[in-house]
């Protein structure tokens, strides 16, 4: 075998001869090592602070007091403030509003787009744009498209229907409509790109079959498409799931939580706590419980969706 | 009892209401995709809008385009006397003139500029770190027998699931000891770890479809371990190595909150910095919308572009897992 190695300096060769003279077990941990030693530092030990704050009174922003071990305090505050379970509920509502109208969305395009009409590929590269886009920069813009008397929302939904300047965002009653909107506007195609792709992997076979034993559309679309693409749709559930209780960006943007504690969500919340009150330890336990809350919650799915996909 | 097409009789019957039903559906989805479309292009026509045209009631559609918004963004500007203004000598550039329009006079560049570079420079610098130890740790889990293999793969999915702002308290206090604040150093270490976990998950699943056979087949030629990976398993990976990198980069760019709570004014993307550019009286919408449409632009560009490397990665964990 001719040899391609170009003729390095002694000791650039040197270096080059034991690396690629390494054993395989050396290999190995030579490609994991690096990644598990950030993921340690950045990730893990981080989290392990966190805990062990969250049994602290510390506050970040008086470095030098004393820290005082509080056990259980904090968790004791958390889960018997009313506060908190409200924030909670607002997060939850909003979780379960936007996974409902995003299902049926979603699932709806994909079935449309499925028939691959001319153009569907354009129209799928359209309605893709709004999910790549920074959270944070669409709360800005949108709060100008969502302005009483100047924004264009409330100029459209006039130009239908005379319901008078809406204000999505200062009303109690809008606000959460707002934001639902908002992010049915950008997730939406998540959900219609994996309903699409387990659409796309239904063998046409299954559907002649039916159609010789006289299935309707709706029972085809039951005992075929259904089952087919539950364990896809099951999934983007589960990811937007969670990434929505975690939504902070977008909304802090829309409407910082309000107006009130409307539209507060746990987030929200918990970066006030942590980052304004400075109530780094009572913050820290808030960070734990939701953390552990996520993962319940995560683990309890996919528990679920195993069992679907069997 | 077929039809003359040789067709089964159901199916030529059904064809007619299919085709219409098909084009029904089109008409649906291009009527959803262009409501889709509204916001952004609004986005885009504010950008050329004069401040006062951008809040009027109702809403103009037909304006006089005007570069103001623009120049808005990437200059600072002072508000001074019509005397003092006419004292100064004329205006030599057209950014100058259209600022003296409105009693201002331009004192230098803005601080946008320097953000958007940082998020560039961050963007990629964290993209490029996390693809590389991506590869390197997918290609370790896929080939070696690992002890713990499954548990450390877990473990490396479960790091996504900390809410941002969780994160972000431990890592504040640390960066502050360690002197990592506000840098951009800082930014592309966090960045990286908190993409190298999907990576690695991402990269994993690509180099499993890759048989053994041919580094095995290399190997017994004569190359180490770590060459016949160089030669003949890294051009296979290309695909999915754009795609992940693609998911890194939109990450990276588009994060908020670290940027928001570790930084504030060297290291500072852009994300933080849009919302807050203020003009008189309030936020100066043609600056946001133009600040907004320019770092946008690069997004949905990729997105049109690299359209099918996207749907392959967004699809990915689907059908793999």
């Amino acid at each position: 075998m001719a040899s391609t190695t170009p003729q390095a300096l002694p000791a650039a060769q040197g270096f080059r001869k034991r690396v690629s003279m390494l054993s395989d077990r050396a290999v190995a941990w030579l490609c994991i090592g690096p990644t598990i030693a950030l993921l340690l530092a950045i990730n893990i030990f981080p989290l392990l602070w966190t805990i062990y704050l969250s049994f602290t009174n510390y506050r970040a922003n008086q470095p030098g007091r004393e820290i005082k071990w509080v056990g259980l305090k904090n968790y004791k505050r958390i889960l018997g403030s009313e506060d908190i379970w409200g924030y909670m509920q607002t997060t939850a509502s909003f979780v379960c509003t936007t996974m409902i109208i995003q299902t049926a969305l979603g699932l709806g395009l994909a079935l449309l787009i499925n028939r691959n009409f001319r153009g569907h590929g354009f129209c799928t590269t359209v309605i893709l744009i709004p999910m790549m886009l920074t959270p944070a920069v669409v709360g800005t813009f949108w709060t100008y498209i969502y302005q009483p008397q100047t924004g264009i929302f409330s100029y459209i939904v006039n130009f239908f229907a005379e319901v008078g300047p809406l204000d999505m965002i200062g009303s109690v009653d809008l606000a959460p409509w707002a934001i639902v909107i908002v992010d049915t506007w950008m997730w939406t195609p998540y959900i219609m790109l994996l309903c699409l792709a387990g659409l796309r992997s239904i063998p046409p076979y299954l559907y002649e079959a039916a159609e010789i034993d006289r299935a309707n559309a709706w029972q085809k679309f039951r005992y075929i498409t259904l089952p087919r693409i539950m364990p896809f749709l099951m999934l983007a559930v589960l990811f937007r799931g969670m990434e929505n209780v975690k939504m902070f960006d977008m909304v802090v943007e829309l409407t910082s939580g309000g107006p009130g504690s409307v539209t507060e969500l746990a987030s929200i919340n918990l970066k006030r706590e942590a980052f304004e009150k400075w109530k780094t330890g009572y913050s820290s336990a808030f960070a734990v419980i939701l953390f552990v809350t996520v993962f319940g919650l995560g683990s309890i799915y996919v528990k679920a969706l195993n069992r679907v996909k069997s | 009892m077929t039809a003359s097409d040789g067709k089964p009789a159901a199916a030529t019957a059904s064809a007619a209401p299919r085709r219409l039903g098909t084009a029904a559906a089109a008409a649906a989805v291009i009527a959803y995709a262009l409501i889709t479309l509204i916001p952004l292009l609004w986005i885009l026509v504010t950008g050329f809008k004069s401040p006062p045209d951008s809040i009027s009631y109702p809403p103009k559609v037909v304006y006089r385009p005007t570069l103001e918004g623009y120049v808005n963004l990437f200059t600072a500007r002072s508000r001074q006397t019509r005397e003092y203004i006419d004292s100064l000598g004329p205006a030599t550039t057209w950014y100058d003139k259209l600022a003296r329009k409105r009693n201002m006079v331009i004192t230098g560049p803005s601080r946008f500029a320097g953000r958007y570079m940082n998020s560039v420079i961050i963007g990629f610098g964290s993209t490029f770190l996390a693809v590389f130890l991506g590869t390197l740790a997918a290609y370790g889990f896929s080939r070696f027998k690992v002890p713990l293999k499954d548990d450390l793969l877990f473990f490396i999915l479960s790091t996504r699931m900390m809410p941002p702002i969780a994160v972000a308290i431990p890592i504040f206090l640390m960066y502050r000891k360690l002197g990592l604040s506000d840098t951009a150093l800082g930014m592309i270490l966090l960045y990286t770890a908190v993409n190298v976990s999907l990576a690695v998950w991402l990269l994993k699943g690509f180099v499993d479809e890759i048989p053994r056979e041919y580094e095995e087949a290399a190997i017994i030629d004569g190359y180490s371990r770590m060459q016949a990976f160089v030669k003949v398993v890294l051009p296979q990976m290309r695909a999915g190595i754009a795609a992940t990198a693609i998911f890194c980069l939109i990450f990276a760019w588009n994060e908020y909150a670290f940027a928001l709570l570790l930084t504030s004014g060297e290291a500072q993307t852009a994300p933080p910095f849009i919302p807050v550019i203020i003009g008189e009286g309030g936020l100066d919408w043609p600056a946001v919308a133009a600040g907004t449409t320019l770092f946008l632009l690069p997004i949905i560009t990729f997105t049109v572009l690299l359209r099918n490397q996207l749907l392959r990665g967004i699809t990915f964990g689907a059908i793999r897992k």
